[in-house]
């Protein structure tokens, strides 16, 4: 019998939309309505192509074993490694998230999320600075000067404009897009760009030069060079004043600032920018990183409530300990440290660069995942677990940190588990080998 | 020629990645380089022509397409993802982040073969491709 589910978040982006409709046939999905084109990917690939039961690598070959074997040798592998690392966890629940914290501790590992990957270096900046930031429904309601600096939202949250920044219409902001202003800063006319009132196109890799810039107006400083980041003065002199004739401002920002030359230090400027925006010109003024996954913020919360810390958090001393740059998921593999892996509800082999690919490639990695991702190549225990959103409920963050609570909508497979329960057995044979 | 890399996400790697990462709609979406139309002009090269992207940390072939994000002369782009991987820098600077963006990089015209997906981990990562070309480049143990 054909129904429709109403009021479904989705889960692929930072957005977690929460109006989707999902068409479902006898457990089957056969259509989706207001999502996205990668939302509706996700839900209409989810069924397609799943691994029906675990494998193990034996002479180089994945084969099909049972339940019981996969969860015995994962455990075994996380118990006999020196210093194992637990990454992902940005496309899976809080309260798996909450197991993984565990698990960590019980076999001495590293619990990195991809957050490390994407707004790691903004996590580090607001522990310095402190971020002056809002809920989306706030943007949605006041906003009238929207900047998107270094992202590209059109293009990797795609609903994220038409519903909460810049088109939907709000309390204080009756006529939508008419009553804001949008500036975008990136060195491509991206599709955003395109949609732009003003759009400063940049030199590549002078985002810091650009923000000291903007704060050296504000701060009354005089401009000597008659360009900046490839931006006349005149015209960041006249961006500023445009600025300052908004009532409430949001910067929201991308890989742009944190995968370049400077990472956490680009943040930290523009958190200060904001700072003194809000000091001396008086615009309400906000900002806000723009998260990637679904629960990528959630990953974030729970890590903290559990441990203390937002990421790379490391327990082989016994208790957590939290060091960037010597504790992230990147730097143990770049150095060589890291002797086993569990990659759960992540994609390594899209997103991890060349060096850590390598040494990865090197030790036993064991995969919670149910599709033939690249790094099936390299993996050695693969198993295939339900899928939080889809086949099994559980809690996830938004991009401004908003819990929202995941459906199900379809059964999961006959072998497919949910994340909760695949990471409680490993936890307690791995209790039973250390 | 020389140009700067910047690595992205774009709609279409977003829907290749959930359509899985081996269907024709991944491999489509993300090998592949976009670069400005002048570029393309002046290096003389065609819609899908096989292009070598070389940075200090390794070489990748990929398709040379037309950007629709342009103008963005001296920049080229490549989708986040596998091949594009190959060449990023992969020291963190202590931050837990390597450098996706802003990368000198070159490009050159070949009749070399552009890897799959599942190929690219194999052959780069599996079998050590990357390690050799990256010792080749006295890179490997010098890349900061």
């Amino acid at each position: 019998m054909m129904r429709e589910i109403k009021n479904v978040p989705c889960p692929f982006c930072g957005c977690l939309c929460d109006d989707g409709v999902v068409i479902v046939d006898d457990n089957k999905i056969i259509g989706t309505r207001n999502l996205c084109r990668i939302g509706h990917q996700k839900f209409a690939h989810a069924q397609k192509g799943r691994f029906e039961t675990p494998q193990i690598r034996k002479n180089g070959k994945l084969e099909p074993v049972s339940l019981d074997e996969a969860f015995d040798k994962s455990a075994q592998i996380l118990a006999n490694a020196e210093r194992p690392l637990l990454y992902g966890w940005c496309s899976t629940s809080a309260e798996a998230i909450q197991i993984g914290c565990e698990l960590a501790e019980a076999c001495g590992g590293i619990i990195d999320c991809t957050a490390t990957l994407c707004h790691g270096p903004s996590l580090l900046a607001i522990q310095d600075q402190g971020a002056p930031s809002c809920t989306l429904g706030e943007v949605m309601n006041r906003a009238d000067l929207v900047i998107y600096w270094g992202c590209n939202p059109m293009h990797a949250h795609p609903r994220h404009m038409s519903r909460y920044s810049v088109f939907p219409r709000g309390l204080f902001r009756k006529r939508g897009r008419r009553s804001r202003t949008i500036i975008v800063v990136d060195p491509r006319r991206t599709d955003t760009a395109k949609l732009a009132d003003l759009h400063i196109q940049i030199a590549p890799g002078s985002d810091h030069m650009l923000v000291h810039t903007f704060r050296e107006i504000i701060n009354s400083y005089d401009v000597t060079h008659e360009t900046v980041a490839g931006i006349p003065a005149d015209a960041i002199r006249e961006t500023i004043e445009a600025m300052g004739q908004h009532q409430w401002a949001v910067l929201f920002f991308g890989m742009g600032l944190t995968q370049q030359m400077g990472k956490d230090r680009n943040i930290d400027v523009a958190i200060k920018f904001i700072h003194e925006f809000n000091k001396y010109i008086g615009t309400k003024t906000v900002l806000m990183p723009m998260r990637g996954h679904y629960n990528v913020a959630g990953s974030n919360v729970t890590i903290c409530a559990e441990t203390g810390h937002p990421f790379a958090v490391d327990f082989s001393r016994g208790y957590p300990r939290y060091h960037p740059g010597e504790t992230t998921a990147m730097d143990v593999l770049y150095r060589g440290e890291v002797d086993a892996m569990l990659n759960i509800a992540a994609n390594p082999g899209t997103s991890f660069s060349n060096r850590a690919l390598a040494h990865l490639a090197k030790i036993p990695l064991i995969n919670i995942e149910p599709h033939n991702q690249q790094s099936m190549q390299i993996s050695d225990v693969v198993i295939p677990p339900a899928i939080v959103g889809v086949e099994c409920d559980g809690t996830a963050y938004r991009m401004d940190n908003i819990p929202i609570k995941m459906k199900k909508i379809v059964d999961p497979p006959e072998n497919s588990m949910p994340d909760t329960v695949i990471l409680g057995e490993i936890l307690k044979r791995v209790k039973e080998y250390v | 020629m020389e140009f700067i890399l910047s690595t992205g996400r774009s709609i279409w790697q977003g829907e290749g990645i959930e359509a899985g990462c081996d269907s024709e709609l991944y491999f489509d979406a993300c090998a592949r380089v976009e670069m400005d139309p002048d570029d393309m002009e002046r290096l003389g090269l065609k819609e899908n022509d096989a292009v070598k992207v070389k940075t200090r940390y390794g070489e990748v072939v990929v398709y040379a397409k037309t950007s629709t994000q342009a103008p963005h002369r001296g920049l080229i782009f490549m989708p986040f993802g596998t091949w594009a991987n190959v060449v990023v820098q992969p020291s963190t600077e202590c931050t837990g982040m390597p450098n996706c963006k802003c990368i000198p990089a070159t490009t050159e015209k070949t009749d070399e073969r552009v890897l799959g997906a599942h190929e690219a981990i194999k052959i780069y990562y599996a079998d050590g491709e990357w390690g050799k070309r990256a010792e080749e480049l006295k890179s490997y143990y010098d890349i900061h």
